[in-house]
């Protein structure tokens, strides 16, 4: 299964590639540029799931200390930030054309800002929180914390748009897409980039056991040449 | 609770003993009060609508010091061990110290939002029932989260930097909520404030629920 | 939960992935005082804090008065007194409202007469009414072990209890130790001061490289058969 991932998710990429820029009609309103919208948008969902991802793998590390679990918090995490900044680069090359501005406050913008702030706080109390050892646990919680924010954030950011009318409406879903094709983009762009983000979080779970594996065998190293000399 | 209401008396039994806690806390607030609101150079006219985002930057930033100070008093003389070595549900912890902090920014707030009156031309007082309630519902949300991620921040290197950090972002339905609520209660009153008011409630519930259950996995080792 | 005050069987931690107890077997059975010695560093207070219930333990059991100490940790707080390095006390408060805090956690009936009781014994009458911020190292300590004892715990643990204290105070805290062994209480010390704390053990054990490495069973050891036997093992000659 995991031999397989990299070529499959190479296959999958290639069609992706294939249909959103050959196969699927331009746009009409928007032209060329529209076609950024299937990363930018399967980016997105990739990002959420990651969250749900760093989540899950926390509350599971809390409940009974898997290191397993622990480990593939924090990947998650490392690749949820990765393509949640993909996301907050690739709707600024769409806008730009498209509505003239590079950004705009409108509600889902604020919440994937808001969401890669989440992402990154709990990177730098990963990268920067010391080596306690019961550093796991406290990522793990702010892992919670941050998913059960997800709702809240959702609803308040509609706030915003009471009161501010929206300067500008997205326009996917309802008037995109209009050519069947454009949604078989979407979904296989969205395979696509679930399986490169998987196979991501792989290298990383499997980069992390690496690490703690030599550091263990570094202080076993240690303790024999002590207890030798 | 009888536990998480002995550690509330004690925690405010200290801060009103030393005064150092509440003073600076008080002078902090109105100090940001005037700082944020100066250098914006409001006209009369434009003044009223900075006040809600004035107000709740000022209590937020207030609020992260007062709670990293909070902790810093269990830190000395390491007080945490013996409220851990005591047979107390951590759960009980949370929540007298989440009490203590609501007390505090209140304390806070009872300076700062009438001087806010003053300094940016709004006439607060048939308002003051509505801007209480959104005060408390927004101080206990920010001391739900505040409580547990103090004591998380303490255990752990680059504290001080570590308790905004993690925070602020958690806090911005809390602040988007805040601000609206303020910002409808100040302009018509409680009627139009409904939709701040439940995003601050539902914060409230969820975080404070969260908190207790999870605060136990931040102390016990 | 009725059984010896503590029975340690393999008793480990690890921090991350160091290990700092390795295999601990230790049992204090009522009424002794169970000295814990070791060098600084060997892991003495780490197990302490296990014993207190403050850590959990990596691997092994722990049984206080016959009790698995993962099951009803809060009723078995209830019957432990711990002392560790620092003194527990808000500094802001004197030490008899610190007192009456802990009495009020720990449920203790008759509060103020019992607080009372232990100032006078800790030598802190008229100290009671001071912030402990202006207490001298001492005194802090006799509060700290006050309040170790406010709620008459049937075991008490004492790390490093004589650090610190001049050669009066010791001989008074030696002193109070006794008196509570004669009173019933299980007292389990650990140190590292050697000649201080070995003419009042019932038993003694050393603690070196996370495991128990030497017991002395029996009542009033010799010292100087004691301190020579300390002294091998931490050399390594054992």
């Amino acid at each position: 299964m995991r031999r397989l991932l990299p070529p499959l998710t190479g296959l999958v990429m290639l069609a992706a590639l294939a249909i959103v820029f050959l196969v699927v009609p331009t746009e009409a309103d928007m032209g060329i540029v529209q076609r950024i919208f299937y990363f930018h948008v399967a980016s997105a969902w990739v990002a959420f799931l990651g969250f749900f991802l760093v989540a899950g793998a926390s509350a599971v590390y809390l409940w009974n200390g898997s290191p397993t679990a622990d480990r593939l918090a924090y990947a998650a995490a490392e690749v949820g930030v990765l393509f949640c900044t993909l996301v907050l680069v690739t709707g600024p090359i769409w806008a730009r054309p498209i509505w003239g501005v590079w950004w705009t406050w409108d509600p889902r913008l604020t919440m994937t800002v808001v969401l890669w702030a989440i992402y990154a706080s709990y990177l730098m109390l990963r990268a920067f929180g010391g080596g306690d050892a019961a550093l796991g646990r406290y990522a793990a919680v702010l892992g919670i914390v941050g998913v059960l924010d997800i709702p809240l954030i959702v609803v308040s950011v509609r706030l915003l748009r009471g009161i501010h009318p929206a300067v500008l409406t997205r326009q996917e879903g309802g008037t995109g897409l209009v050519d069947p094709w454009m949604r078989v983009g979407l979904l296989v762009s969205a395979l696509a980039l679930i399986l490169l983000a998987a196979w991501f979080v792989d290298l990383r779970v499997r980069g992390a056991r690496l690490d703690d594996e030599v550091a263990a065998l570094r202080r076993e190293l240690d303790a024999r040449r002590g207890e030798v000399a | 609770m009888r536990d998480a209401l002995a550690i509330l008396a004690k925690d405010l039994r200290i801060e009103w003993r030393t005064r150092e806690g509440i003073s600076s806390v008080f002078v902090l607030g109105v100090l940001l009060l005037v700082v944020l609101t100066v250098a914006q150079d409001p006209s009369p006219e434009t003044a009223p609508t900075l006040a809600p985002g004035v107000l709740w930057a000022a209590f937020v930033l207030t609020g992260l010091l007062a709670v990293q100070r909070g902790f810093l008093l269990e830190r000395e003389n390491d007080c945490l061990a013996g409220l851990l070595t005591a047979p107390v549900d951590p759960g009980a912890i949370y929540a007298g110290k989440l009490a203590a902090n609501v007390v505090l920014l209140a304390v806070m707030q009872t300076v700062v939002v009438p001087l806010t009156g003053l300094f940016l031309h709004l006439d607060l007082i048939p308002r003051l029932p509505a801007l209480l309630l959104v005060c408390l519902l927004g101080n206990v949300g920010f001391a739900s989260l505040a409580t547990l991620f103090g004591a998380l921040a303490t255990r752990v290197r680059a504290r001080e930097v570590m308790l905004p950090l993690l925070l602020l972002p958690l806090l911005v339905p809390l602040l988007i909520g805040a601000v609206e609520a303020t910002r409808a209660v100040l302009v018509g009153g409680l009627a139009g404030a409904s939709g701040g008011l439940g995003v601050l409630a539902a914060f409230d519930v969820i975080f404070a629920v969260a908190g207790w259950l999870l605060f136990a996995y931040v102390v016990r080792d | 939960m009725d059984g010896p005050p503590l029975r340690a069987e393999g008793l480990a931690r690890r921090f991350g992935g160091m290990p700092v107890l390795t295999s601990v077997d230790l049992a204090v059975d009522a009424g002794e005082v169970v000295v814990l010695l070791g060098p600084n560093g060997a892991g003495k207070t780490t197990l302490l804090r296990m014993l207190a219930l403050l850590l959990a333990p990596t691997g092994g059991r722990l049984l206080l008065f016959g009790t698995d100490a993962t099951r009803a940790p809060a009723a078995l707080r209830r019957r432990i007194g711990y002392a560790g390095h620092e003194i527990s006390c808000y500094p802001d408060l004197s030490g008899a409202e610190n007192l009456a805090f802990y009495a009020r956690l720990f449920g203790v009936s008759e509060a103020a007469a019992r607080i009372a009781r232990l100032l006078t014994w800790a030598g802190l009458d008229g100290a009671g009414r001071r912030p402990v911020r202006a207490y001298s190292r001492g005194m802090g300590q006799r509060l700290a072990l006050a309040r170790a004892l406010l709620h008459e715990p049937d075991l008490l643990l004492l790390d490093e209890p004589f650090s610190g204290l001049d050669p009066e105070a010791v001989e008074r805290l030696q002193q109070q130790l006794l008196e509570l062994r004669a009173a019933g209480h299980s007292i389990l010390l650990a140190t590292h001061d050697v000649e201080r704390a070995a003419p009042i053990a019932s038993r003694l054990a050393i603690l070196h490289r996370g495991r128990i490495a030497w017991v002395h069973d029996g009542r009033a050891a010799d010292a100087a058969v004691i301190v020579a036997a300390y002294r091998a093992v931490v050399a390594e000659r054992v």
